[in-house]
């Protein structure tokens, strides 16, 4: 038998609500914890219990974290779903199942390895308790699976004691449920099975954080104050680690007192308006919220783009339209939240690809928000937000300042000879604002969403508004130069593709892939919106560029061709949308079947 | 319509309060309201309040939404920060303003379109939070002051001697600011200023929502008669839609009347506005029984004014989450970051 180390796909099967979630983490940390790259996926219903669910791992030592099509082993912990997941196993993969019940005869496939282990029929003279019988279930095929993949056992066991730290009469029988899984697999199955797992450094000092935590702690570390949301799938966990955290890490030492604010609000209006209403005056404002939530928010966002309040939006991004499907991931929201509100209205988007990203975005999008006092989105999605993914670690400089953009204080505006609010006095749109209360007799101004005049005075003369309107242009422009700037691996091939947020994930592979028949691209990450002169020219210096979007409509595209950056006719889409993340293979297939459509030269033939 | 800044002369025998301010210094731009309008009057008990109270013109935020009433923070304070945000919505940008700084004076202006209508919502929840501010209605919808438009205000079928009755019950904001927890809730009348400014008064000086109901008539409502308009629109009376534009200026309503009595106040349409004062023994801490004298009153066609309900010892939404003192606005990166270090040890529980 030929033995795979370290490189498969293991798909959990359950029913939602029998605490598979926590055994299936487990499984992911464990491998993580041996030094080896996971990726885990939760792929669950929109619902509280008794809906299958998934829950699948990545396994690969090069790194190649992408989501994969086809599994090697599947784990069909859920009778209904057998027909389907028993499908989804590759030719010569593993089907592990609890046997206790025969398997229809139906459901068999001749080119697949089966391992029924009889996991009901072992618990039951083991555990009296019935929901104890019943999550344990999970606990006996980790253990089975310990001794079937080879995974270092005192790892899972350190860590069923980590968890249940406090709880320690939980400890014993879980460790019991463990031993009694892995003890029958040593005994009774056929294993070791063709996938093995072995300690690897290819971790290095990398962390397992999902890009909501991570998210959420940049927003702590940036200095934001006032977090208010509104609950919404997949965003709700990122308001939740900050309240955490913040509880953990941001609290008076002398009094107690909590040196933040978290409102639940009432709707995401309400979120947005109290961010709004904190960014006017001067504290750093968050809120967390997924598609539907942007809908909502489009007045404010409006108001506070023309009004020029700093707030800062994490979108996490979910399937729509609509409500859609809210427990998959999507890149959807691209164009609703790049102009969302009425009116000419643009707003800053950044792309984090991963969850340090995630973090240094969110503090970024603080300092953001301040030096060009407008909304700035985050545009996250559920499969960076709500899985754990391997990761730089989190890294900070105590050198790093606040950038609190143009507030002038009493002493500032003593020595200022002129304010006001909306002159342009360094030329680069941004004018300079006060805060309420700064000063008994100077900088008092009226904000408001109708026209005024650079003074802040109300007026609907034709000249002062277009002026006004000149203006904020002029501080898009300011604002495309300090966004981050894309990432770009240009090897002066003829053609290149194009990407942004967690399609970043599967790229290198394949890209890898691509290359094996012949198709070499050079790659740009693009970070943020405005776009950067340097998307420009990766476009214009290339024939064509396919564009990467996990939507329908190829948002990217549109942006890119709206925004004039690129000649339509040299933007070729690849799109996946069905509410999973994008795969290495269809990247591959789709570049691939735009090649051999169009008769492109591949690499024999140009010889580069 | 443009902005006047009023010229600041001063008289050099006004009187100045503690602070050495005068009444001047309290005021705002010039309204541009109609003539007359009682909202007007409603800005004018705001500065008489903070100037007699002495409180530094420039430590407040004025929030309001959208509408006349929500004009009017122009024309108050001049040397604070005005923000006129989002039709409804004043109450959300009032509570991140309060959480970013509590040591500022909160005034939220709104209508009853502004807080009744589009914005029931957030003013349920705003007053629930407890967020320490002054939020004033400026009411011109109740008792047919809206005739052929249905505020939301509006008692059912009180218009219904003249124009389209009413057919919805009405919504009555003091009602439900004593069910969902203000601290403080009062109703006036805009052209009672011997009862308005002492309650403007109390309210800036409860710690917590203090919620005022101020019944201001519109005093254009005679010219406008929305319905007619669009009468006279469909029939092609152009003459008419001229006269619509001109609004003649009005005496200002007032009412002067000692508390525990019932007064009689006759509107530009010749209706009658029944004002009843709570009687000095009124029992100013009894929620429910605010909530219910309210509600006798309405039943008998009267609104209840002054100060209904207000619990001194009323915890606001700071309180309640256990911010800091210094506003959250002034924390620098030493209070705000955790540093490195403690970044290290996040790092290291993630592995």
């Amino acid at each position: 038998m030929n033995v795979t180390y370290n490189d498969f796909v293991i798909r959990f099967a359950n029913v939602n609500g029998s605490g598979s979630a926590s055994a299936n983490g487990m499984f992911a940390k464990a491998l993580f914890r041996m030094g080896i790259p996971v990726a885990a996926r939760n792929i669950f219903p929109s619902n509280i219990q008794g809906l299958p669910t998934w829950f699948e791992v990545r396994v690969n030592e090069q790194g190649h974290l992408g989501r994969r099509e086809g599994v090697d082993i599947m784990v069909a912990m859920n009778a209904e779903t057998y027909a389907e997941d028993i499908a989804d196993i590759k030719p010569g993969g593993y089907l592990f199942y609890d046997n206790s019940k025969p398997l229809a005869a139906a459901l068999r496939r001749s080119d697949i390895n089966e391992i029924g282990m009889p996991i009901a029929t072992l618990l039951l003279p083991e555990f009296s308790d019935l929901k104890q019988r019943g999550l344990f279930k999970n606990i006996v095929y980790l253990g089975a699976l310990s001794a079937l993949l080879n995974i270092e056992f005192e790892v899972i066991t350190g860590m069923v004691a980590k968890q249940y730290r406090g709880k320690d009469d939980l400890i014993a029988p879980n460790i019991h449920a463990l031993e009694l899984g892995r003890r029958y697999a040593l005994d009774y199955l056929n294993g070791p099975i063709e996938y093995q797992v072995r300690r690897s450094s290819a971790n290095g000092d990398k962390i397992l954080i999902d890009g909501n935590t991570a998210a959420a702690l940049g927003a702590l570390y940036g200095g934001a104050t006032v977090c208010a949301w509104y609950p919404i799938t997949p965003s709700t966990s990122m308001a939740e680690s900050f309240e955490r955290h913040a509880n953990a890490l941001r609290k008076d030492k002398a009094t107690g007192a909590n040196k933040f604010a978290v409102i639940q609000a009432e709707d995401e209006l309400a979120a947005i308006g109290i961010v709004i209403g904190a960014g006017w005056n001067g504290a750093r404002a968050f809120t967390a919220t997924s598609g539907p939530g942007i809908s909502l928010m489009s007045e404010f966002l409006g108001l506070a783009y023309f009004a020029e309040i700093p707030a800062v939006v994490f979108d996490i991004q979910r399937a729509g339209p609509s409500t859609g499907m809210p427990t998959r991931t999507q890149q959807s929201d691209l164009t609703a939240a790049a102009y969302a509100s009425h009116g000419d209205t643009r707003h800053v988007l950044l792309f984090p690809a991963s969850p340090k990203e995630c973090f240094d975005f969110a503090a970024e999008a603080l300092d953001l928000a301040d030096r060009l006092q407008t909304p700035i989105i985050v545009m996250s999605d559920l499969e960076l937000g709500m899985n754990d993914n391997v990761s730089e670690p989190l890294a900070w400089s105590d050198e790093r300042r606040y950038d609190r953009g143009k507030v002038l204080d009493a002493a500032a505006l003593d020595a200022a000879e002129d304010f006001g609010r909306y002159l342009d006095v360094d030329g680069d749109g941004i004018g300079q604002r006060t805060l309420p209360g700064a000063h008994p007799e100077k900088g008092a101004f009226f904000t408001r969403g109708t026209s005024r005049d650079e003074y802040a005075r109300y007026t609907e003369n034709p000249e002062a508004y277009q002026r006004n309107m000149e203006r904020l242009e002029r501080k898009w422009t300011t604002a495309a130069a300090l966004t981050p700037m894309a990432e770009i691996a240009d090897g002066g091939r003829r053609n290149g593709i194009l990407y942004y947020g967690t399609s970043a994930m599967p790229m290198t592979e394949a890209l890898e892939l691509l290359q094996e028949q012949g198709i070499a691209l050079d790659r740009i990450r693009v970070r943020g919106f405005p776009f950067g002169e340097e998307v420009r020219d990766f476009i214009s210096r290339h024939e064509r560029v396919f564009v990467v979007d996990q939507n329908r409509d190829g948002q990217m595209r549109s942006l890119l061709i709206n925004e004039g950056v690129a000649d339509p006719a040299k933007l070729v889409s690849v799109r996946y949308y069905a509410g999973l993340s994008i795969s290495a293979d269809t990247i591959r297939d789709q570049v691939h079947e735009h090649y051999k459509a169009e008769r492109l030269p591949r690499l024999k033939e140009v010889g580069s | 319509m443009t902005f006047v800044v009023k010229p600041r002369i001063r008289h050099p025998q006004l009187p100045v309060n503690d602070l050495g301010l005068t009444r001047r210094d309290y005021e705002g731009a010039v309204s541009t309201l109609c003539a007359g309008c009682g909202h007007d009057s409603v800005s004018a008990a705001i500065v008489a309040a903070c100037a007699e109270l002495s409180l530094p013109p420039h430590r407040f935020a004025k929030i309001s939404g959208i509408g006349c009433s929500s004009k009017t923070p122009s024309y108050f304070l001049n040397n604070s920060h005005g923000f006129n945000s989002v039709h409804g919505r004043m109450p959300s940008v009032a509570t991140g303003a309060n959480l970013a700084n509590r040591s500022l004076y909160c005034v939220g202006v709104s209508g009853d379109g502004d807080s009744a209508s589009i914005g029931l919502g957030q003013f349920a929840h705003i007053v629930r939070r407890r967020i320490n501010m002054v939020y004033i209605v400026d009411n011109n919808g109740t008792y047919g002051l809206t005739k052929g438009q249905f505020s939301a205000t509006n008692d059912r079928g009180s218009t219904s001697k003249k124009g389209v009755p009413n057919l919805y019950e009405p919504i009555d904001l003091v009602s439900m600011a004593l069910q969902i927890g203000a601290g403080f809730v009062a109703r006036s009348f805009s052209g009672d200023k011997k009862q308005l400014v002492p309650l403007i008064k109390a309210a800036l000086a409860h710690p917590g929502m203090a919620f005022l109901d101020v019944i201001s008539p519109c005093v254009a409502f005679n010219n406008h008669n929305g319905s007619t308009k669009s009468f006279d629109y469909v029939r092609g009376h152009s003459e008419r839609l001229m006269e619509a534009d001109f609004v003649a200026p009005s005496e200002e309503i007032t009412a002067d009347y000692d508390p525990g009595t019932t007064e009689n106040v006759r509107l530009p349409d010749g209706s009658i506005l029944r004002l009843s004062k709570v009687a000095r023994d009124f029992d100013v801490h009894d929620r429910i029984g605010a909530l219910e004298y309210v509600q006798r009153s309405q039943e008998r066609g009267e609104v209840a004014t002054g100060l209904l309900y207000v619990d001194p010892d009323a915890a606001d939404c700071h309180d309640i989450l256990g911010t800091v003192e210094t506003p959250l606005n002034a924390l620098t990166e030493a209070d705000l970051c955790p540093g490195e270090a403690a970044l290290e040890r996040l790092n290291e529980s993630f592995r």
